[in-house]
């Protein structure tokens, strides 16, 4: 058994962390050989995550017990379709945030390329483990990592921005660390599935603890997801940020987003008696709010960095609004509307850059600019861009809005509200990138001196994204089917469970290695391990 | 049928071709342009030939099964009707712009727009799925947009563009949520379906909500009031856009779509409710204001809108006759409203101005030209022998043969002949004032005939405007019949496309029209002067512009409410989220538990009193930034001897130690600090912090109360048990730390070192200025390095190592470890650079030390590879039992290694975050020597 296919799972954690750790080793900033080694990093990742998506596509769930402890007493990672497709949708988001980055923002400021790689780590990890408190470790290398990506440039602004950020977000850490210490003190365990499992036998009198923890910990992931009224702290912060960074930020909010599927659907999921399906109404209803809100926020913008992290918030209402629905259809519209909006959102991100850069002292701000000499490019750009966020045809965002919307129709109840404000703020979105754009590419102050050039390298990766917006128009079915298939195990959390904790999960690779290979380590190591594995019931203690 | 898709797909390819043609010339651009356009004609000759002996053609592909999306397209009567306008028209079109645009203009992106739109349009028609039919429905305002504001430089064609794609795609949008409630109740998506579901959706509840949806769509996309005004603001497009966009095709999605869904939705009372009036209204306010409209191309747009109400009307009327009539008028306003528009467009161009009151007498300069623009706007006047009349008299009838069947009202003929009338009437100013009434006074140019070819395409229409005109069977007759076949997918009712009825009602209303318009124009001058006084301060796009501006402002005003908002004002709404959240939660449950207390002895209660007052010390001493650190150590240390209580020494261990550390980096921090933090919180900020505080403080207390009230049983008894067996360690939170968590270790490590490399790079470029004196003005000491501690703390060095190095040993059974170890090792180095400063220690221990961070990540790292070596997980531990001379027996567990790389870290980020710190102090006070002695 090769190492890749016995340690694939925990692959895309190991593989940035290791590009990282040998970039700190290496002196000087982006020297050729840093971004070398950065890129040869973001590839093998990517090919990784690719494989390892090959291997979950058929419904298997591996899982990986690191230290070779079993759940629940060790740490177990857990490559399910929903994780296995966030890890490739990180790697696929971070080879063009690289492209635009070695094309020279990253001389800008120090050490970006191994800030880079371990906001990578962090979110693999935090998309992979089954474990709740290691979900807070990644989720805090994910913010220090993110907190340096953003300042990255330098700049009174990107200061600002980031001490807001940060202390926000700390705070938001202490609170999650409140519900965890809450969860561990009463449930008595940190595996997400075991955590189910203890949910589900829950005696009356620790409810409501239980679920103040529970909403607690939602709170923490609403924050992280830009869910309002826990959205204050982006728009700032993202239209600071430099374009490679910021276009990798465009996942960070997707891992709130996911970290809310993932523990609502698990822990408190169906089986969950009085606390299932706890924070479903709060999601539906936060989710059309931020939508709202967010479309305000765009539609007020005079920068467009400003606008597009606008658009996040907004990116971010419909991913909520549609696992707030609930159920396999509305779950795999937001799947689905995850990945393309991710990929969407970096691209406009990366792509402002370069229209600020062409326009000189007038930067991103929405007037009157120069005589842009590559209108017809750039313009191009942003209008494929604009329509697949503003969820218009051909695009990707199109077919993402009507799943989300087909969805609804099977609410009746929440349908109305939701067909009226996510097509209304589609037109409002529209309205805002119309006006943009124009002002941008069409309008020009007759004495403003021309612009320069733009950086043609550096349009590839924009136009890249671009291009995958519209194969996942033309390969809809296929990319829908896969979101589907991750909905469903979702839904029927019982796989995953079997696949953590029970005995009927030795089939699989990364459980093999636990039934034959302790034995020979024990033996090359010394004659003292003994136990290693008990069966789940004798070790959890009677309830 | 592959060919049906071919068909769509041609000018999509072909709009990649006309600026690549360009570099040959402008000519070849148009030939190229206009051999795309033919060879899709040519591919719809066999088609066309199939779907003339009444076959309905069909092709599908599936594409996303789950959305009930499919690519289908489908060629029936009514799409052929269409196809052929688009195609046709938009051939004619091609030809004319070749002329029309100037030199300067960009051609290839003119014609690559116009084939883009075209195969929009054509999706659109020929669409068999809905959802696809909606694609191309967005694709068509898209395009749109890009061909009205080609002249992008000028104002009005952005905001005219901006506009059209505001009205006709948020019409979209509501048709997309109308198409998806029909969608639901049919359950398919599929036109062949949904027209045959006619029963299913009128019983449903759903049917008037979706009827709602798709008029909205509908009546956007074709102008109808009072969604009609950005069309005249579309005419800043060039004219040759004008005419094919907004006359021929684009406006006629709209009433495509209420021919197309007939079957399905209509027959019902609000049907008739909702299309009817709304197309009487828009018939009459359109042919009201063409009359005043004093630019050639407002007055065509105005009676375009006028005609598309008509087409409403008629459909809204609903009987399979009036059906038939919308469809025959859609053709003949097509053909006479395009050569129109090309004729404006040729004044234009010829004379320099469309302003009616500057042009007069341009019959003398432009006869052809005059003539042909005569007839056309004869036929949209509605006279005899040419095309508008037939259907305006097919029109007429249907509103007769109402008013008798209703016996309610002749109002629908009355309206219907007024506005008649006034179609006349602008009609007659369209001719009279241009080519006649006078002679022409400062035109920007001397007009003349136009060059041959720019007038070819009228001609062709105006041609067949005769034709149909007085061989109304024998030309558009048989596509009609087809037509109306596949718009009403029932058999044709009876009607005769004949010239001459005999005396007819209808044909007294034409009458009546003809001589009233006749009238109106006579009296146009004092009608003009009332106008201006009355009605024409109105202007519907005012309505937009205010809904614009309130719109812009409003969410101004509102993003300012939201977004602009202080840390503090975030953290405020963070912090009553989290207790609205742990209120919900902990509502109508108990809260305590069911375990005993334990009795609370006075050492705890004076630890906790310690650990309040400190608390509250840090609060109340804010301002004086190194009293509230000191105060807020008082915190860390209470909490370090909470943890000796709980049996918890490596806890305390650590505790203490971290607490050093961090103190005294942040007592170099604040070194750079005004020593004061000013007053800056008034009464009420602080009274809602206060508030907040105790809100915050008081629910984490019922929390903290409500867990340790409770029977406590979880995973750590086995973690207990299991430590010396499983982990070879018998202090459990080293083996925790190390080996049963040790990936939470590796992760709070990255941590770690990411932190430490943020430091670095932050400080690395940071110039700050070090007050000489503190608070008091007392000048800092001089004497930066006491020899008595420089002494002491030479000597405590290899101690402290040694220290470090037992620690780090005996940490995997007793307390201790990598962590500890290496604070300790940090806090002795820090008195080194503290002692005898950074110069003498830089000597001595040289180099960046950030490396140190990389060394200790990659040995954790690698110790947790290394376990791949023998077939197992990343970071399985292995130990064993070495016999060592002198030392005697040890054990060792590989999970040590990892603990070195633990320690290597903590050392390097303590170290790099020190020397920062260190260095900008040094680079101040070096400054003023390098400034009194310049290098040469």
């Amino acid at each position: 058994m090769s190492a890749v296919t016995a340690h694939g799972v925990i692959a895309p954690i190991l593989v940035p962390l290791l590009t990282g750790t040998l970039l700190v080793l290496l002196r000087g900033s982006a020297t050729p050989l840093r971004r070398t080694l950065s890129m040869l990093g973001v590839q093998l990742l990517l090919g990784v995550s690719l494989w390892l998506l090959l291997q979950v596509a058929d419904g298997e769930i591996l899982v990986y017990r690191l230290g070779n402890w079993a759940a629940p007493h060790g740490i177990v990672l857990v490559a399910d379709r929903l994780a296995a497709g966030m890890v490739l949708l990180t790697s696929v988001l971070a080879l063009f945030a690289m492209m635009h980055a070695i094309q020279g923002s990253d001389r800008r400021g120090r050490q970006f390329h191994v800030l880079f790689q371990f906001l990578l780590m962090g979110l693999n990890g935090a998309f992979l483990t089954g474990d709740l408190f290691n979900l807070f470790v990644f989720f805090e290398i994910l913010l220090i990592a993110s907190y340096g990506l953003l300042l990255h440039g330098g700049g009174a602004a990107r200061s600002r921005a980031g001490l807001h950020y940060v202390v926000i977000n700390l705070v938001g850490s202490s609170l999650f660390l409140f519900a965890v210490g809450t969860l561990y003190g009463v449930l008595g365990t940190l595996n997400m599935a075991d955590l189910s499992q203890r949910v589900a036998a829950l005696g009356p009198e620790d409810i409501g603890l239980v679920r103040a923890a529970a909403l607690l910990l939602f709170l923490v992931f609403a924050l992280k997801a830009a869910l309002a009224p826990l959205h204050l702290w982006l728009p700032g912060a993202y239209s600071a940020a430099g374009p490679a960074a910021v276009a990798l930020f465009a996942i960070m909010t997707k891992v709130g987003a996911y970290s809310i599927l993932r523990v609502y659907s698990l822990i408190f999921g169906a089986d969950a008696g009085p606390l299932a399906g706890l924070v479903d109404p709060w999601m539906l209803v936060l989710g059309l709010i931020t939508l709202v809100v967010g479309t305000l926020g765009a539609l007020a913008s005079q920068r467009l960095a400003l606008l597009v992290s606008h658009l996040v918030v907004v990116s971010a209402g419909s991913i909520l609004t549609a696992f707030g629905l609930g159920g396999e259809a509305a779950l795999s519209a937001g799947l689905y509307y995850t990945f393309q909006s991710t990929l969407v959102v970096a691209a406009l991100f990366m792509l402002t850059e370069n229209v600020a850069r062409t326009r000189g002292a007038f930067g991103d701000e929405l007037r009157a600019g120069p005589m842009l000499p590559a209108a017809n490019l750039l313009g191009g750009l942003f209008l494929v861009l604009a329509l697949a966020v503003a969820g218009l045809p051909p695009l990707s965002g199109f077919i993402g809005k009507v799943l989300i919307l087909k969805a609804s129709v099977g609410a009746p109840a929440a349908m109305p509200w939701i067909m009226a404000i996510v097509l209304i703020t589609g037109l409002l979105t529209l309205i805002a990138l119309a006006r943009a754009g124009s002002t941008l590419f069409f309008k020009t102050e007759t004495h403003a001196r021309t612009a320069s050039l733009p950086n043609v390298a550096k349009l590839v990766p924009v136009a890249a994204l671009a291009g995958i917006s519209l194969l996942f128009v033309v390969f809809a079915s296929p990319i829908h089917g896969y979101a589907q298939a991750a909905a469903a195990q979702l839904v029927d959390p019982g796989g995953y469970l079997e696949a953590v904790l029970g005995a009927g999960a030795t089939d699989n690779d990364a459980d093999a290695d636990t039934d034959t290979e302790p034995a020979k380590m024990a033996e090359v190591a010394g004659p003292r391990r003994t136990t290693v594995h008990s069966p789940p019931d004798q070790i959890m203690p009677a309830h | 049928m592959t060919q049906l898709a071919l068909i769509v797909l041609i000018p999509f390819i072909g709009a990649l071709l006309p600026s690549w043609a360009l570099t040959a010339g402008r000519l070849w651009s148009a030939w190229v342009t206009g051999g795309v356009v033919v060879s899709a004609l040519a591919l719809l000759v066999a088609p066309a030939w199939a779907v003339m002996q009444g076959e309905t053609l069909l092709w599908q592909l599936d594409w996303l099964p789950a959305l009930g999306l499919s690519l289908g397209f489908r060629l029936d009567g009514l799409a052929l009707l269409f196809a052929l306008m688009i195609l046709v028209i938009g051939l004619l079109v091609i030809l004319y712009a070749r002329w029309y645009l100037a030199e300067r203009d960009p051609m290839g992106r003119f014609y690559a727009y116009l084939l883009l739109f075209m195969g929009s349009m054509l999706g659109l028609v020929m669409s068999e799925n809905l959802i696809q039919l909606l694609m191309f429905w967005e694709l068509t305002s898209i395009s749109s947009f890009l061909l009205i504001s080609y002249w992008r430089q000028r104002e009005d064609a952005r905001r005219g563009a901006r506009m059209a794609l505001a009205i006709t795609g948020g019409g979209g949008l509501a048709l997309l949520g109308g198409i998806l409630l029909l969608g639901e109740i049919v359950g398919s998506y599929d036109l062949s379906t949904v027209l045959a579901a006619r029963e299913i959706i009128h019983a449903h509840p759903l049917y008037l909500p979706a009827l709602v949806l798709i008029l909205l769509g509908i009546f956007t996309k074709s102008a109808q009031f009072p969604f009609h005004f950005w069309l005249p603001h579309a005419m800043a497009a060039p004219t040759p856009v004008s005419a094919y966009l907004h006359s021929a095709t684009m406006v006629k999605a709209g009433v495509f779509l209420l021919a197309r869904l007939f079957p399905a939705l209509s027959g019902s009372e609000a049907w008739t409710w909702l299309v009817a009036p709304t197309g009487m209204a828009t018939l009459l306010i359109g042919a009201y204001t063409a009359l005043f409209k004093h630019d050639l191309k407002g007055l065509l747009a105005y009676s375009t809108i006028s005609h598309l109400g008509l087409i409403t009307l008629l459909f809204g009327i609903g009987s399979p006759l009036a059906a038939v009539a919308g469809l025959f008028h859609i053709m003949n306003h097509a053909t006479f409203k395009a050569s129109l528009f090309m004729a404006a467009g040729i004044i234009d161009h010829e004379a320099g101005t469309r302003d009616m009151r500057r042009l007069a007498g341009l019959w003398r300069f432009m006869p052809q030209t005059g003539l042909l623009a005569m007839i056309a706007a004869a036929a949209m006047a509605g006279v005899p022998l040419l095309n508008g009349f037939l259907s305006k008299e097919m029109f007429f009838e249907k509103t007769v043969y109402m008013a008798t069947f209703e016996e309610s009202t002749w109002l629908l003929p009355v309206l219907a002949t007024i506005a008649g009338a006034l179609a006349v009437a602008y009609s007659l100013r369209f001719i009279h004032d241009v080519f006649f009434n006078g002679t022409p006074t400062d035109l920007p140019r001397t007009p003349h005939e136009p060059v041959r070819w720019m007038r070819v395409p009228v001609e062709i229409l105006v041609v067949i405007c005769i034709a149909v005109g007085i061989f109304p069977s024998l030309t558009f007759g048989p596509l009609l019949a087809v037509a109306a076949g596949a718009t009403l997918q029932a058999p044709l009712p009876a009607y005769s496309l004949k010239v001459w009825h005999g005396f007819t009602p209808a044909l007294g209303m034409s009458m009546l029209a003809l001589s009233g318009g006749a009238l109106i124009y006579a009296i146009r001058r004092p009608l003009f002067r009332w106008h201006e006084r009355t009605l024409g301060q109105l202007d519907a796009r005012w309505l937009y512009e205010v809904w614009e501006r309130a719109l812009l402002q409003g969410s101004r005003v509102l993003d300012h409410l939201i977004h602009r908002r202080s840390l503090q004002d975030m953290l405020a709404v963070l912090i009553i989220a989290a207790a609205a959240m742990l209120l919900l939660g902990f509502w109508g449950m108990p809260l305590t538990g069911s375990a005993t207390l334990t009795p609370l002895d006075p050492v705890s209660a004076a630890a906790a009193f310690c650990l309040a007052v400190g608390a509250l010390g840090t609060v109340v001493l804010h301002r004086q930034r190194w009293t509230a650190l000191v105060m807020l150590s008082v915190v860390g240390l209470i909490i370090a001897l909470a943890f000796v209580k709980f049996s918890a020494p490596d806890l305390a261990l650590t505790q203490l130690a971290v607490e050093m550390v961090t103190i005294i980096l942040l007592l170099l921090a604040l070194h750079f600090l005004p020593a004061e933090t000013p007053r800056e919180s008034s009464l009420a900020r602080k009274l809602r912090d206060l508030l907040l505080a105790l809100l915050g403080g008081g629910l984490t207390t019922v929390l903290t109360w409500a867990v340790l009230t409770r029977p406590y049983d979880s995973i750590s008894d086995w973690l207990l048990r299991n430590s010396v067996p499983g982990g070879g360690g018998s202090n459990v939170v080293n083996v925790i730390l190390v080996d049963f968590r040790g990936f939470d270790t590796l992760g709070e490590i990255t941590v770690l070192a990411i932190a430490a490399i943020g430091i670095y790079m932050m400080l690395r470029d940071l110039r700050l200025e070090a007050p000489r004196a503190d608070a008091q003005g007392r000048p800092w000491s001089s004497d930066a390095h006491p020899l008595i501690l420089a002494t002491f703390s030479r000597l405590l060095l290899p101690l402290a190592l040694m220290v470090a190095v037992f620690i780090l040993l005996r940490g995997h059974h007793l307390p201790g470890g990598g962590f500890i170890a290496g604070l300790i090792i940090a806090v002795a180095l820090v008195m080194q650079y503290l002692a005898n400063g950074v110069l003498w220690t830089q000597t001595r221990l040289s180099g960046e030390l950030h490396p140190l961070i990389g060394l200790g990540l990659l040995l954790a790292t690698a110790t947790g590879l290394g376990s791949w070596y023998f077939g197992a997980p990343f970071l399985t531990s292995a130990h064993g039992h070495w016999s060592v001379p002198i030392l005697g027996e040890i054990e060792l567990a590989s999970a040590m290694l990892f603990d070195i790389g633990v320690m290597l870290v903590v050392i390097g980020i303590t170290l790099v975050i020190l020397i920062r710190l260190g260095r900008i102090g040094l680079m101040q006070r070096r400054a003023p020597i390098s400034n009194s002695d310049p290098k040469p």
